[in-house]
């Protein structure tokens, strides 16, 4: 319990910040420099929250989670995605091709992914003004939708799938209809 | 012996498609030239792809469109450079289609031609005295404020009034208002053309009126530069709050649109009931429901614009219910706001070039899913082999950045087929850019290749650095030339 309520303190705090850094970034002129601060800024604070909970020896297989990317051709990608680093980041590790024209930077919304599960979905923060802003514009916008660059890595999310959507099909025609929530 | 030839026939065949590289070329360097170019590189490891540009500089939009307080939105620059940096990818800088090479002698070079030049006219009012001096289109003042050689030398008259009279609410009009409006402070620590700065720091423009034909829930911008633009520093923003009660029909229109909805309520929670004007404090109002019936002749410049006058208008739906478009239509009631600036900012339009079938009413070239359609007048759909469209030209003026992405995978996927089918293969290998060096040369065109580009970079960062500024772009042809060919 006291737990859970520490993690939304901290998911609290951490949305804080992100509204703060989307702030600066609009002046900013090297808004990737400053995500990689955010991105390093979160790892530190997820980091001492599951080492709390958790043994020291279990910390090491606990700061990685996994995530299945599914292509645009319907082709999954399994990768293991260290807690605190945001999704574009990860599939660019990774070869995946997601784009990310503003290098998450909140200026564009090429890094377009849909949730494929609803109830990971729901374990999501709300989206920023800022990021629905971005997905306002995003291509095939369904109800599970965000940017790849918003969704960071926590434990509760292990096992998430993720659909790149494609330019010239649409995932409702094609066998997945994200549930209304 | 009969079936031997035709194997043999068969293997040369493999041979060339295998030995000889596809040669495409790409005209224009905006988002939808290097999507184009970036995903073709992607797709097949024996393509190459040459990019022209009628500038010495690469990027199209991004470096002359995007606003100068937008640095986030041009960080896709450096994707951009990552294609350009590709050793099967050339540029050629200063190049114009048209001018310094024909769209045939492209065609005859290359295994295709992918055109994605944008849209650089303006749609135009056409109404009475819409030549006077102090109305620009809004892309000549963004061109002007972003350091577009072409527009160097615009001096829009930003000292004889108060006031800045736009139309047009989409996100240019946004843009145009927000240079207008926002602090000088704030502007002069952006990549701002130095000659843009100089004389917005002298400007009197204290008020300036969005004019928009339809209502707020019409209005063509995106929440993000609205949610921007509403957050000036000291800023006044006017909303009539009668503009904002909606019809049963807009309700419709908002709940099959997101962006519509987010928009209106963005509009609504800027409203201040009974607010005055603060004395010296600047003020964007949102006017509604009007249309421009004819530019007023100032008084005392003749020649220069002194006002406009707007006919209100009232909404009539077209179509069903459940799509329903609604269009402004006069009422025949008229007031005239004074003004000594004037941007239309009303949409681009695309250019032709000789050889090239043209939609002018549309102002794109006529294509199927990216193919240019050889005669689209006769009632057959016939393509035209090897030549495509990407981008503006292709869908017309709108759009994000992103958007030109999956245009551009559209447009791929048919040249994919066309490869795939045999249609893109030559006997004889194309001469490519050999060709088109060959071609530049004899005509004494300076082209300014990729590394030329790195050169005005590296001096545009450096004359940026001494005030302060990430870069202070070179405005003129001359500069741009003399500083690339170093």
């Amino acid at each position: 319990m006291f737990f859970s309520r520490f993690c939304k303190l901290g998911v609290h705090a951490i949305r804080n910040l992100e509204k703060s850094a989307t702030l600066t970034a609009r002046t900013s002129y090297a808004p990737k420099a400053h995500n990689k601060y955010l991105g390093s800024l979160r790892n530190e604070l997820f980091c001492s929250t599951t080492a709390q909970a958790n043994s020291e020896q279990k910390t090491e297989e606990k700061e990685k989670i996994n995530v299945i990317f599914c292509d645009k051709d319907g082709e999954e990608t399994h990768i293991k995605v260290p807690v605190g680093m945001s999704m574009l980041e990860a599939a660019h590790e990774n070869d995946i091709e997601l784009e990310g024209a503003c290098e998450g930077s909140l200026a564009c919304s090429t890094c377009h992914v849909i949730v494929m599960d609803v109830d990971q979905y729901n374990k999501l923060s709300e989206p920023t003004d800022e990021e629905n802003d971005m997905l306002d514009l995003a291509f095939g916008l369904s109800e599970t939708s965000r940017l790849g660059c918003q969704i960071i890595a926590k434990p509760e999310l292990d096992g998430i799938r993720l659909a790149i959507p494609a330019a010239t099909r649409n995932f409702a025609v094609d066998g997945f209809k994200p549930k209304p929530h | 012996m009969k079936s031997f030839g035709k194997i043999r026939r068969i293997a040369r065949c493999f041979s060339t498609t295998s030995s000889c590289p596809l040669r495409i070329c790409v005209v224009g360097s905006g988002p939808a030239g290097f999507y184009t170019a970036e995903k073709l590189l992607k797709a097949y490891q024996s393509v190459e792809v040459d990019i022209i540009d009628r500038l010495p500089t690469p990027f199209g939009l991004v470096r002359s469109g995007v606003a100068p307080d937008h640095p986030e939105t041009k960080v896709v620059i450096n994707q951009f450079l990552r294609v350009a940096q590709n050793e099967r990818c050339s540029f050629f800088g200063n190049v114009s289609l048209g001018s310094s090479v024909t769209l045939l002698e492209l065609r005859n070079m290359y295994n295709a031609v992918v055109l994605a030049y944008g849209a650089e006219s303006d749609r135009s009012l056409g109404i009475p005295k819409e030549e006077l001096a102090g109305i620009y289109a809004a892309r000549e003042f963004v061109w002007w404020y972003n350091g577009h050689p072409d527009c160097r030398s615009l001096a829009p008259d930003l000292k004889s009034s108060d006031t800045a009279v736009i139309l047009g609410q989409g996100n240019v009009a946004l843009d145009v208002a927000r240079i207008l409006l926002r602090q000088i402070e704030e502007l002069a620590r952006t990549d701002i053309a130095s000659h843009a700065l100089a004389a917005l720091e002298e400007s009197s423009i204290r008020k300036v009126y969005l004019v928009g034909r339809r209502g707020p829930v019409q209005a063509a911008c995106t929440a993000k530069e609205l949610r921007e633009i509403l957050g000036i520093k000291d800023l006044g923003v006017y909303i009539k709050a009668a503009d904002l009660v909606t019809t049963p029909a807009d309700e419709i229109e908002m709940k099959n649109s997101r962006i519509r909805r987010r928009v209106h309520e963005l509009l609504s929670k800027a409203v201040t009931p009974g607010c005055a004007p603060v004395a010296g404090q600047r003020e964007l109002h949102f006017v509604f429901f009007r249309k421009p019936d004819m530019f007023l002749e100032s008084d005392d410049k003749s020649g220069h614009a002194g006002g406009i006058r707007l006919e209100k208008t009232a909404l009539k739906g077209v179509g069903d219910d459940e799509s329903v478009r609604q269009v402004a239509v006069g009422t025949g009631e008229y007031e005239d706001i004074s003004c000594g600036l004037a941007l239309k900012s009303i949409g681009y339009k695309s250019v032709a070039v000789d050889g090239l079938p043209f939609d002018t009413y549309k102002g794109i070239v006529p294509n199927d899913r990216g193919r240019v359609l050889a005669d689209a007048s006769c009632g057959h759909v016939q393509h035209d082999i090897g030549l495509y469209v990407c981008g503006w030209l292709k869908r017309g003026p709108t759009g994000i950045i992103g958007t030109n992405l999956h245009c551009a995978e559209e447009t791929i996927s048919c040249i994919s087929d066309d490869i795939n089918r045999g249609a893109l293969a030559s006997g004889s290998t194309k001469p490519g850019r050999e060709g088109l060096r060959q071609v530049l040369d004899s005509r004494n065109t300076r082209v300014v290749p990729f590394d030329g580009w790195g050169k005005i970079d590296c001096e545009e960062r450096r004359r940026g650095s001494l005030k302060n500024k990430p870069r202070e772009k070179l405005a003129t042809w001359e500069e741009l030339l003399e500083v690339a060919c170093r």
